[in-house]
């Protein structure tokens, strides 16, 4: 999809400055000097066209009373269909990816308890007979950024 | 931090962890749905995104294709005592979206973690550099990924 100038502000302005209030569309419109409803028909095209991937909340999983950590294992080629089989099929498995290390799977775990953690993670290495998972809780935070500003290309 | 959502909160949750309504007025197909009144919602929102329950209210992009090609989770060896000091300079750089310390583990020797986005692999190898002389540490790794098996947004209270 192009996406012009119109589109970009857009874009930055509903990923860092959301209105919350009653007609959060026509908020933005007024800020972008446009009507509400091509507010809502350009979100609407640049949703379908996958630039945005969800319109909402990110909840801090700490202050809903979860906890999260990072995970790695050591897959080899032969199980690695089925690690990440294993893996996946827990919604508590936010991100999965591939990485050119020894430990070459690295996901992320949120579950309501660190027993929960413990639990998934013993699923996952008898499930895929893979392991030991190293379970890496982050134990300070220096930074959390999701927004990335647009860059232009 | 033992904090009890009431049933309807968690219902709240549930509807703002979805896309919300693109329609004039979301909160209140939300607030319907929820059986709140709207002003209630909007104006739990505003209360959950000032104490931080809610990190952040808007748009998810797809980094990757909007500029973003590249991103490295670095991760760097570095004594304990100063593991504060060197996590605050990662943190303070422009491309470095997220930054953690963590436990070293087995055929683990790293302790803090920085992601990198960059334009290319090369831009974040140089951008790592960069950090390394910066803080002083030489003991880095950069984790590319080569595959993304799986990214969604976190849904809580549906267990």
């Amino acid at each position: 999809m192009h996406m012009d100038g119109t589109d970009k502000k857009l874009i930055t302005l509903i990923q860092a400055d959301f209105p919350i209030e009653e007609r959060p569309y026509a908020a933005v419109g007024e800020k972008l000097g446009i009507p509400e409803q091509e507010v809502i028909d350009r979100i609407n095209a640049i949703m379908e066209s996958g630039e945005i991937r969800r319109l909402g909340a990110s909840f801090d999983s700490r202050k809903v009373g979860y906890t999260s950590t990072l995970c790695a294992v050591h897959v080899p080629p032969e199980k690695l269909d089925a690690a990440i089989a294993a893996i996946n099929r827990f919604h508590n498995v936010t991100h999965n990816y591939e990485r050119n290390h020894h430990y070459n799977v690295w996901f992320t775990l949120i579950a309501p308890s660190r027993a929960r953690i413990e639990e998934i993670i013993g699923e996952i290495e008898a499930d895929a007979g893979i392991g030991p998972v190293i379970n890496l809780p982050a134990s300070r935070l220096f930074k959390i950024q999701v927004d990335l500003p647009v860059i232009d290309g | 931090m033992d904090r009890i959502f009431s049933e309807k909160e968690q219902e709240l949750i549930r509807l703002l962890q979805e896309t919300i309504p693109v329609t004039p007025e979301p909160f209140a197909e939300i607030a319907a749905q929820a059986g709140m009144e709207p002003a209630e919602v909007v104006a739990k929102v505003q209360e959950w995104k000032q104490d931080g329950t809610i990190r952040r209210f808007g748009a998810m992009v797809r980094h990757q294709r909007l500029g973003y090609t590249a991103n490295a989770m670095s991760a760097w060896d570095v004594p304990d005592a100063r593991a504060e000091e060197v996590g605050a300079i990662l943190a303070a750089a422009d491309e470095v979206s997220h930054c953690y310390q963590r436990p070293r583990a087995d055929k683990w020797d790293y302790n803090l973690f920085a992601m990198i986005h960059g334009a290319s692999e090369e831009d974040c190898r140089r951008m790592a550099a960069e950090l390394s002389q910066q803080v002083g540490i030489a003991a880095y790794e950069l984790l590319f990924s080569s595959r993304e098996f799986k990214k969604i947004s976190m849904k809580y209270f549906i267990e």
